[in-house]
Order: structure tokens, then C-alpha cells, then sequence
């Protein structure tokens, strides 16, 4: 009988707090759901076509190799190296993301063979000139956001969670992002973005997921669409490569002046 | 000298085993079309009022043992339409290098920098300045160096062996932006025995702590800024190049949109030890009036305790710019800035804008104008020198 009414005490507990969740509660899981599928890949690399069009639809080019290091508790860190437009080759970012507190950035100019601290505030600034900010590319964080889960909705035939995302680190471009995040695979296929004065400012869809070390999904494909400048950005990404064994003395200001 | 490392840096290569996984060697480089107008009449003569110019930078490299050793090969020419001093060649890097977990090692001819602020940089003094250039004193000589990186824990120790010394460029008879009288390259005065050939040194500690980027340094050798003497009838600037002992200190650190900087040095061998110091701090405004424009603002003060006996007209100045990001397509940046002497009216202005054409063209626009320049001042020579320039480059 006590076993019984402990058993029935329990269910309605649990069944209580499934139905407290909030849709705050509710978002937070899903996003750290993400984030611990998303764990453990150590090191990445990859290589980013970006191709830039105009309101008018004129193209431009940048070819920039990303080499990422995990960093557990704390934003990832990375060195991007640009290899295209040519009068930049050479230069190189190195950048350490942190969850809340503004990322440390130093960018090396290859003609003066100088390393430059970037005041990094720029988090909003936009990445080479494209539609994505360097807040767009970053590592994707838990801390970085607040979460409300909005509603389930089918995307191009795939069910995913909506929902509402509120940037907390400072200087920020967004009010918030609205992120329709695969069911399946837990990784986002769309992303609205809305300015500082809450109006869309762009799109991002996510396309040809492929998955690698039978875990980690990534995208071949990225679509960015300013609504407002009528500007798009189109991301291939290349050559993935996982655990190639980097380590932290590949993200100093050493291996910076090195990058190649 | 310059013999002496190419062969030990051959002997290097061939003391190498090799490597399968030698990668094909890469090539780029750019070539660049300049055109420098001078409204003002020169102050002598032989001076013109305009002046192309044509320079080539290929650059090669290749790497092996995946990526931990590698050989770059720099070399530059510039052919130019007046100034037979200006038409030069240089090897800008033709280095050795190779990496391994706490230490690098490169040997060879390469290039060096140091330091934080943008109006002048005092702590940088490894490479010679190619001030034939551009009076920037941002273009160097290649230097020959064994450098050895101790990278630990506690920050990167670099050792420094610097065989062999590179005169100063200057503007010949008929190039502007020089000297009245001329610089005479051809006899320098060397405090040191064994001339161009003294074995220099230097080392310096960096560290990065938090949000602070900190740098030490001590050079010793001769040195790259030259004293002046008139040679006997007064018709030449002789370049004299004492043996100094400089230590340097370099910071830079920034809160929020404030990147703040510190260069200080101490040097002796030039007379009474004199010190010399800038400082100053970089603001930006991120995205102005909600475009993707960023706008910064930059300000340093020089000084420089010889006063008035300073070889550098910035003994007590000001720098005051701003810099203007487009953040477009075409990467168009504008830079402007007013060197302004604390003591007395002169000012110095700075304008240098660029814009991408295509995927590998790029044309740039630098100005320079002075004005009230002290007749005493050590640039008094470049007071009618006011240009204009146009450079169209292509990358490759």
C-alpha cells in the first residue's frame, strides 16, 4: 500500500512538473539538448566560400579556412584565415568567444606583419563585408541567450521547435532571433533575425545537413537574406575535419603570425 | 655577413630530413602603379612636381612535416621615374622556419614588428626603415636574424642574433620628401669597428593577461635611426649610426569600445640617455546611426624628452584621427589625422582611403600636407612637399 501510494505520489509529481515547465524552462532544455549534442568534437576545421550579392544582384567573393578549438565552459576559440579577396590574404583573426563577456580578438595584418587588438564591441559589425555578423558565426553558447519556447511547426516537412531567443551579452545587434531547431537532429533550420528596433532584418536557412564521427551535424549549405538591404550571402562550407588533435598553443598570437 | 646566413640557412635546409608531405609552393604577391603629384614648388631644383613610380612584391612559399617547417621568399623592386635612390630592390623575407610545441626557430632574412600605437612606433627598431618608401617609416628592410621563441606559460621569450646592418633609405637629389641637403648613402659613419658588420642582439618578453597585451624589450647594436653631420662643404647630410642599448615597453588593453596604448623607450648611446613615449587610445563607434559604418576616433601624445634636439619632429605632439569603415563589399576605408606640435603651430595631416575593384585590384588615395613647420624642426626640409598619391594595385 505505502509502495503504491509512493509510486502514485510520484507520477503525479513528475506529472506536475512536466506540465509546470514553462515555455521559458522549455526553450532553456532544448537549447542545452543542443548544446550537449554538439559537445565533444574538440577541434574543427573547414573551409568557407562566401559569395556576397548586392541589392542589384553583383557578386563578390571570400574564400576564409576556420580552424576552432573547443573550449568546455566558455566560448570556443578560433583562427580564421583569408585567402580570398587577394589583397587580404594573409591576414588572419584570432578570436577567443566567451559566453557573456565581450570575445578578445586580434586580427594580424600580413604587409606590417603586425598583431592588432580589435576593441570588441563589434560583435554586431558585419563579417567581411557580408550579411552574417560576427555574432552570426560565433560558437553557439546556452549562456549567450534567454529562451521561450514558442510552438511546434513543420519545415519543408521536418517538425521543429520554435523558439524565441534574447541575446544577454552586451552590444548585440539583435533584440532577439526566432530559431525553428530539428526535432531530430536538434540543430537549427531557420533564423529570423530582428534588429534594435524589433523589425526583421534577416533570414538564415540552413541547408544539406551531413553528419560526421557518426554525431556532430553541420551544414553544407547557409543562406542569409537581409530583408531591409535587400543584400544575401550564400556560405558553403568545405573539407570538415574533426579531432585532428589542436591544441591551445594553435590559438596564440604565435600561431597567429603563422596562419596560413 | 648577408653570405654568411644564406649559407648557414642552406646548410639548415640540407641538414633537414626529408619530408613526403612537402607541399607545392605557393606564389602571390602584388604589383603597384603609383602617382604622386607635389602642388608646390620644391625647395631645390632638381625636385619635379609629379613622379610615377612602379613596385612588384612577389611572394613564395612552401611548407612541409605538416606545416612545422617552411621557406618564404620575399624579394621587391621598385623602378621610379626620377629618384635613382627610389629605384631599389630588397629581399623583404627569405626565411627558415621551423615550429614545435614550446619553441619556433626561424633563421634568415625576415621582418619584425612591435608595438601598439599608429602615429609612430618607437619600440619596433629590429628592421631598418625603407623610408624611401614613404616617410611613414611603415615600409622595412629585410634583416638577417636567428630567432628563437621560448613559448611558455609564462609568455613568449624571443631571442634575438641580428648579423649584419641595413643603412636607412633616403630620397636621392631628385626625389622629394628628402633632406636639404640631401642624405649622402654612400658614406656612413659607423661608431663600431667592424661597420655594417656588428653582430646586434635583442630579446623581448610578451604576455597576454586577461585583457592586457604586454611587451618587453632590449636591443643592442647599432642603430637603426642615424645622427646627421654635414660632410665638408656643406653640400651633403652624412648618416652617423651609434652603438645604442634601447629597452622598450609596449602595452595595449580595452574596455568595451576603447582599445587603450602605451610605447615607452630608454635609450643610450646617442648622447645624454633620453626617453621618449606615446600614448594615446582608439574609440570606435560600432554601426553609426544604424548603418553597418563603423567610425573610430584615435588620439596619441608623443614625447620626447630631447626636446627640440630630437632627431624626430614629434618631441610634443598630438595625434588626432578618425577612421571610417564602410564595411562594404569593396572593404572602402578612410583614415584622417592631424599631427599637431604642442609648442608651436605646426601640424602635419594625414589622408589614406581605399577601395577594392573586383576580386584583386584595389586603389588607394594618401595625402599629405604640412603646414607652419618650424624652420628649425628636423622635417622643415619637407615643408613645400605637400602630395597627393594615387596607387593602383593588383593582387595576385
Amino acid at each position: 500500500m505505502k509502495t503504491l501510494l509512493t509510486i502514485t505520489l510520484t507520477s503525479l509529481l513528475t506529472f506536475n512538473i512536466a506540465f509546470a515547465q514553462t515555455p521559458e524552462e522549455r526553450g532553456l532544455e532544448i537549447a542545452i539538448e543542443s548544446d550537449k549534442r554538439d559537445t565533444g568534437f574538440a577541434d574543427q576545421l573547414a573551409e568557407m566560400l562566401m559569395t556576397l550579392r548586392n541589392a542589384a544582384g553583383k557578386e563578390s567573393i571570400r574564400k576564409v579556412r576556420v580552424k576552432t578549438l573547443e573550449v568546455s565552459g566558455d566560448g570556443d576559440k578560433s583562427i580564421s584565415i583569408f585567402d580570398q579577396p587577394r589583397d587580404v590574404k594573409g591576414t588572419a583573426l584570432l578570436s577567443y568567444t566567451h559566453s557573456t563577456k565581450p570575445d578578445d580578438q586580434w586580427l594580424f595584418l600580413p604587409a606590417l606583419k603586425r598583431v592588432k587588438r580589435i576593441a570588441s564591441r563589434n560583435k554586431s559589425g558585419p563579417f567581411m563585408g557580408s550579411e552574417f555578423s560576427f555574432e552570426d558565426i560565433t560558437s553557439f553558447e546556452v549562456d549567450k541567450y534567454t529562451y521561450k519556447y514558442l510552438r511546434d511547426e513543420e519545415v519543408e516537412g521536418k517538425a521543429t521547435f520554435v523558439i524565441e531567443q534574447f541575446p544577454t551579452y552586451q552590444a548585440s545587434g539583435y533584440t532577439r532571433r526566432i530559431v525553428w531547431v530539428d526535432q531530430e537532429i536538434y540543430q537549427p533550420l531557420k533564423v529570423e533575425f530582428f534588429d534594435r528596433k524589433n523589425s526583421l532584418l534577416k533570414t538564415l536557412t540552413f541547408h544539406d545537413y551531413q553528419q560526421y564521427l557518426d554525431q556532430y551535424w553541420r551544414a553544407d549549405r547557409q543562406e542569409m537574406v537581409n530583408h531591409q538591404s535587400k543584400k544575401s550571402t550564400t556560405l558553403l562550407f568545405n573539407n570538415y575535419q574533426f579531432k585532428t588533435g589542436l591544441t591551445d598553443r594553435d590559438f596564440d598570437q604565435n600561431s597567429l603570425k603563422r596562419a596560413r | 655577413m648577408r653570405k654568411i646566413s644564406f649559407c648557414s640557412l642552406i646548410g639548415l635546409l640540407i641538414s633537414q630530413p626529408v619530408y613526403a608531405d612537402v607541399s607545392p609552393i605557393e606564389i602571390s604577391g602584388s604589383a603597384s602603379l603609383e602617382f604622386r603629384y607635389f602642388p608646390q614648388d620644391a625647395l631645390s631644383s632638381e625636385q619635379s612636381d609629379s613622379n610615377f613610380s612602379f613596385a612588384i612584391q612577389p611572394e613564395f612559399y612552401q611548407s612541409w612535416n605538416g606545416g612545422k617547417n617552411s621557406l618564404l621568399f620575399t624579394p621587391f623592386l621598385r623602378l621610379d621615374e626620377h629618384d635613382s635612390e627610389r629605384t631599389h630592390a630588397d629581399i623583404r623575407e627569405l626565411l627558415y622556419e621551423t615550429v614545435s610545441d614550446n619553441w619556433e626557430l626561424r633563421a634568415g632574412i625576415g621582418k619584425v614588428f612591435w608595438g601598439t600605437t599608429e602615429s609612430q612606433h618607437l619600440v619596433d627598431i629590429i628592421n631598418q626603415t625603407d623610408l624611401i618608401e614613404n616617410s611613414d617609416t611603415e615600409d622595412k628592410l629585410g634583416q638577417p636574424l636567428i630567432n628563437l621563441a621560448l613559448i611558455r606559460p609564462i609568455g613568449t621569450l624571443d631571442l634575438f642574433i641580428l648579423p649584419g646592418f641595413r643603412e636607412r633609405t633616403f630620397a636621392g637629389g631628385d626625389g622629394r620628401l628628402r633632406f636639404i641637403p640631401a642624405v649622402d648613402t654612400g658614406n656612413p659613419i659607423y661608431e663600431s669597428s667592424a661597420e655594417d658588420k656588428h653582430v646586434d642582439w635583442a630579446v623581448r618578453w610578451s604576455q597576454t593577461l586577461a585583457d592586457w597585451d604586454i611587451g618587453i624589450s632590449h636591443f643592442s647594436g647599432t642603430s637603426r635611426e642615424p645622427l646627421f653631420i654635414a660632410n665638408n662643404d656643406g653640400s651633403a647630410l652624412i648618416p652617423v649610426y651609434n652603438l645604442i642599448d634601447q629597452t622598450g615597453l609596449d602595452i595595449q588593453t580595452y574596455q568595451g569600445n576603447w582599445l587603450l596604448k602605451l610605447e615607452a623607450i630608454s635609450r643610450s648611446g646617442q648622447g645624454r640617455r633620453f626617453s621618449a613615449l606615446i600614448t594615446g587610445f582608439e574609440y570606435t563607434f560600432v554601426g553609426v546611426f544604424n548603418s553597418v559604418i563603423d567610425v573610430g576616433w584615435i588620439a596619441e601624445y608623443l614625447f620626447d624628452d630631447r626636446k627640440n634636439n630630437a632627431l624626430t619632429p614629434f618631441e610634443d605632439d598630438y595625434l588626432i584621427g578618425t577612421r571610417i569603415t564602410l564595411n562594404d563589399a569593396q572593404s572602402s576605408e578612410f583614415l584622417f589625422g592631424i599631427i599637431q606640435d604642442a609648442s608651436s603651430n605646426s601640424q602635419s595631416f594625414n589622408l589614406e582611403a581605399s577601395h577594392r575593384i573586383g576580386q584583386s585590384w584595389k586603389i588607394e588615395l594618401e595625402s599629405r600636407w604640412f603646414s607652419n613647420i618650424n624652420p628649425n624642426d628636423i622635417d622643415f626640409s619637407f615643408s613645400r612637399d605637400d602630395y597627393i598619391q594615387f596607387t593602383l594595385s593588383k593582387f595576385f
